[in-house]
C-alpha cells in the first residue's frame, strides 16, 4: 500500500472528519497536491495519543499545493506561492 | 486594626507600576497539569529538582546555535550539502543529538522563501532555536501565514518581490524546520563568528531575512 505514492505523485487529502487526534490539518481536507518529499516511515500519530505503540508506522511526505487553488484566490499572496504540509500515507489519494 | 496600620495601610504609592503577577490557575488543562507534575514527585517517578533542572536546560537553548550551524553552511558548500541531505547527522557536529524527530533545513534562495509554522500546535526545532517566541504559537500567527503569507511578512518588516515564490511550510508531523535565510550581499569577507551575528531567530524561521552586513535588518 505504501509503494503507490512516490515523489512526483499527484494526491488528493481525504475529505473525512473523523473524531480523534488527527495531524491532517483541516483546511486541506479535500484539496489536492504534489508529493515532492518521502520522510521515510513512522509511528501512527493517531495511535500514539491514545498510548498505543503506532505501528504499524505509515510512510509520511512533504505535500506541496498551490496557494491560489487552496484558498481559491482568498488571501495575500502572490501567484507562485505554495504551502507544504507532512502527510501520513493514510490520508491521500492518488489523483 | 484600623485602615492605616496594616501592612497597605499609610502610604500613597500606585500599585499599577508593578508588573502584574503569574494568574492563579483556572483552566482544566492547568489543574491537570498540576496534578500530574505532583503525582510524578508524590511516586518517585521524577524528583521536582529534576523537573526544575528540565526547564533550565530548555531555557538556556538559544537561536544562536542556529545562527552557528547556518553560518557555517554559508561559507562551507560541502557542509550545507550535508545539512540539507541529513540535518539529525549533520547538526551532531555541533554536539546536537536528536532522536525520534527528523530535521530538516530548508534553503531560502531569492527565487524560493521558506517560512516555518505548524497549524496544528507549536512544533518548533527547539533543539536548535530553543523556546519559541510567544507569536509563533499564536493563533493570530499560525491561521494568517497560512493564508495570508505576504501580509503577515510584511508585519515582521519583510517586503519580498512578487517573482520569489513564498513556501509557507506547515510542520504538521515528525518533522522539524530550520531555515538557511539567503546569505546577504557584501558578507564576502566576514568570517563565520561575524556572520553568525546577522543570522536572527527570526530569520530561522522565515519571517525575516539575515541582518545586512553593517547589521541592519532589510
Amino acid at each position: 500500500m505504501s509503494d503507490q505514492f512516490k515523489v512526483g505523485s499527484k494526491v488528493r487529502i481525504t475529505n473525512a472528519y473523523p473524531p480523534g487526534h488527527i495531524r491532517t490539518p483541516f483546511f486541506l481536507r479535500g484539496k489536492e497536491g504534489l508529493i515532492i518529499r518521502h520522510f521515510g516511515k513512522y509511528p501512527n500519530p493517531e495511535r500514539l495519543a491514545y498510548g498505543l505503540n503506532g505501528l504499524p508506522k505509515l510512510n509520511l511526505y512533504q505535500v506541496l499545493f498551490d496557494m491560489e487553488t487552496t484558498w481559491r484566490g482568498d488571501g495575500s499572496f502572490a501567484a507562485k506561492d505554495t504551502l507544504t504540509a507532512d502527510i501520513y500515507e493514510t490520508w491521500l489519494e492518488l489523483v | 486594626m484600623t485602615e492605616n496600620s496594616g501592612p497597605h495601610g499609610g502610604h500613597d504609592h500606585s500599585h499599577n507600576d508593578f508588573q502584574p503577577d503569574i494568574k492563579e490557575p483556572t483552566e482544566n488543562w492547568e489543574f491537570l497539569e498540576i496534578a500530574l507534575r505532583e503525582l510524578l514527585v508524590d511516586k518517585g517517578v521524577l524528583s521536582a529538582r529534576e523537573i526544575q533542572d528540565e526547564i533550565e536546560a530548555w531555557e538556556k537553548k538559544s537561536p544562536e546555535k542556529g545562527a552557528e550551524i547556518v553560518a557555517k553552511a554559508w561559507v562551507d558548500e560541502e557542509f550545507k550539502v550535508r545539512l540539507l541531505e541529513d540535518a539529525n547527522q549533520t547538526i551532531r557536529e555541533f554536539g546536537i543529538e536528536v532522536e525520534v524527530l527528523k530535521m530538516v533545513a530548508l534553503e531560502n534562495t531569492p527565487e524560493l522563501h521558506h517560512v516555518v509554522v505548524c497549524t496544528l500546535c507549536s512544533c518548533y526545532p527547539r533543539p536548535i532555536l530553543g523556546v519559541p517566541p510567544l507569536w509563533y504559537k499564536s493563533k493570530q500567527y499560525r491561521s494568517r501565514v497560512i493564508r495570508e503569507p505576504r501580509a503577515v511578512l510584511q508585519e515582521f518588516g519583510t517586503k519580498l518581490s512578487d517573482d520569489t515564490e513564498i513556501r509557507v511550510v506547515d510542520s504538521t508531523a515528525d518533522c522539524r524546520y530550520l531555515v538557511i535565510p539567503t546569505r546577504p550581499v557584501g558578507t564576502e569577507k566576514m568570517t563565520e563568528t561575524e556572520l553568525a551575528k546577522l543570522i536572527t531567530r527570526d530569520s530561522m524561521i522565515g519571517t525575516a531575512q539575515a541582518r545586512d552586513p553593517i547589521g541592519k535588518r532589510s
